[in-house]
């Protein structure tokens, strides 16, 4: 399979008062066309700071990578036009209604007005929107925002699709919904979703194959089965086993998943 | 394109600005107390320049609305960056450029209609100036609060809080108000405060608008108030758009 993202040695440190923080240490990664990657690791590992690179908002300070055939450092431009992103406190205005964010996301991307207004018909009826399409987006339930947040990140259809911690702070029934509509994505449009999460049912339901990063850096990788062999020692170890043993610690108690029902 | 995204951005934010009607008049509020209740007390006082009292207040007032309204717009960035907008926008292909100048004029749009409203209640109070001394005017504060707003928004871009951002501007805007003469002209003041408002660059945008309010559009004043404005618009424009392009945190 063709690789739609590579990176090499991406590095991250930021300079603060108490000193540099290195982020992320050198990361090497490779995620294939159509995949799913969770992209796994306690709090502070340097997942954020990773997407932020890998979506030209940050530059990094070290190393290189290449999204969907454009270098990150010498064209920008080219990755921000095939990439798709949602960061993890989302990204709209409380007071704008959905129909205001979605049409002036449209016309972000360059889409002349009436393609715009189309497509964000479109997006809400993909996305289950179409009755909110007046409601201001603060006054959406929060797995009504998580859709709207990927519709805009879907407005240019994106051939790779960044999501940060996407389900944090969603109730079981949101959470499978999401699972569902990632799953389509990959299924129906083929496209490439990376992933971060630090739930690991999440990881072990969703990802076709996870990086587990601890501490700026790669610590393991491979499919949720070969992990828990791996490191585990079979196929009925835990995914929590298996992130013990490559991480040296679980991640902290507040940060266990809840049930998917 | 770079109309294109301008437009875009600007539109946005004139809307959002649009649904607080109330703020967009409250801004008026302090120069127009000055004007109501600080002019009358300048009328018999001589204060050096041509024309009367009025045309010295009025520049003033018109400066302090731009100086303090446009050093505050970086606070609603900081709202922005923390629901995530700013950074939405940021993975889009729109120019960085038009993410600040879509902002930027907007506020020059709001300021200079504040400006309006506060000049139509100084003729009630007895301005009286020539129409394009008034127009040249509404032009430095447009200018003003570009410059300003860009440095402004530079600021928002980088601090993490509005607790550390308040301050910061406090610290900034107080001093610059009170050594650019924007209350009474510093040819009053003893040579040593004239020399050190020489330093701040508002000085020149007052003194330039002042001549401008007595139909003296030729004079030294002027030239500097120009260069120096435009300057400076040139100079936080370009640090800005910096800004919107690495945010690095
Ligand atoms: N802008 C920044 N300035 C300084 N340190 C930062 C900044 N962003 C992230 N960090 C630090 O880098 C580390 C990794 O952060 P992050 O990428 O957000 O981790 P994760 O998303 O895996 O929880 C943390 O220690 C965090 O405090
Ligand atoms: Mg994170």
């Amino acid at each position: 399979m063709a690789a739609v993202i590579s990176t090499a040695g991406l590095a991250r440190t930021f300079p603060t008062r108490s000193g540099p923080v290195e982020a992320v240490r050198g990361i090497d990664l490779t995620v294939h066309e159509g995949e799913i990657l969770g992209f796994l690791g306690p709090n502070g590992a340097g997942k954020t700071t990773t997407l932020r690179m890998l979506t030209t908002l940050l530059e990094p300070t070290g190393g290189a990578a290449t999204v969907a055939g454009h270098d990150l450092v010498a064209d920008p431009a080219g990755v921000r036009r095939v990439i798709g992103y949602v960061a993890q406190s989302g990204g709209v205005d409380p007071q704008i209604t959905v129909r205001e964010e979605l049409v002036t996301q449209g016309r972000l991307y360059r889409l002349p007005r009436a393609r715009a207004v189309a497509r964000a018909a479109e997006l809400a009826a993909e996305l289950d929107l179409t009755g909110f399409l007046d409601r201001k987006t603060g006054a959406l339930s929060g797995g009504q925002r998580r859709r709207l947040d990927i519709a805009m990140a879907l407005t240019h259809r994106p051939t790779v699709l960044f999501l940060d911690e996407p389900t944090t702070g969603l109730d079981p029934g949101s959470r499978a919904d999401l699972w569902e509509l990632v799953r389509r994505l990959r299924d129906e449009h083929g496209t490439t979703v990376f992933l971060t999460t630090h739930y690991l049912d999440e990881a072990d339901a969703l990802a076709d194959r996870l990086v587990i990063v601890d501490r700026g850096t790669v610590a393991a990788e491979g499919t949720p089965g070969a992990l828990k062999l791996r490191y585990g020692g079979s196929l009925d170890a835990t995914l929590q086993d298996t992130f013990l043993a490559v991480t040296g610690r679980g991640p902290s108690p507040a940060d266990t998943a809840p049930v998917a029902v | 394109m770079l109309l294109h995204d301008t437009a875009l951005v600007y539109g946005r934010y004139l809307r959002q600005s649009l649904r607080s009607r109330f703020a967009l008049l409250f801004g008026v509020l302090t120069p127009l107390l000055y004007l109501l209740f600080y002019g009358p007390l300048l009328t018999d006082l001589p204060l050096g320049g041509q024309g009367s009292s009025w045309q010295v207040l009025v520049p003033g007032l018109l400066l302090q609305l731009g100086l303090f309204g446009a050093l505050f717009a970086g606070f609603t960035v900081i709202l922005e960056k923390g629901q995530g907008v700013v950074e939405r926008m940021r993975v889009t292909p729109v120019s960085r450029l038009a993410l600040l100048l879509g902002r930027v004029l907007r506020d020059a749009t709001v300021f200079v209609f504040q400006a309006v409203l506060l000049v139509l209640a100084a003729l009630v109070m007895g301005l009286r100036a020539p129409l394009a001394g008034v127009l040249i005017g509404f032009a430095f504060v447009a200018l003003l609060t570009v410059s300003l707003a860009s440095v402004s928004y530079a600021l928002g871009m980088k601090v993490r809080s509005p607790q550390e951002f308040g301050p910061l501007i406090n610290a900034v805007s107080m001093p610059s108000m009170l050594l650019s003469g924007l209350m009474l002209p510093m040819t009053l003041a003893p040579a040593w405060l004239d020399v050190l408002s020489h330093f701040v660059p508002f000085r020149y945008l007052v003194d330039a608008v002042r001549d401008a309010y007595v139909g003296d559009y030729t004079s030294a004043h002027m030239l500097y108030g120009v260069l120096v404005a435009v300057g400076f618009t040139a100079l936080a424009v370009t640090a800005g758009t910096r800004v919107f392009r690495t945010a690095g945190s």
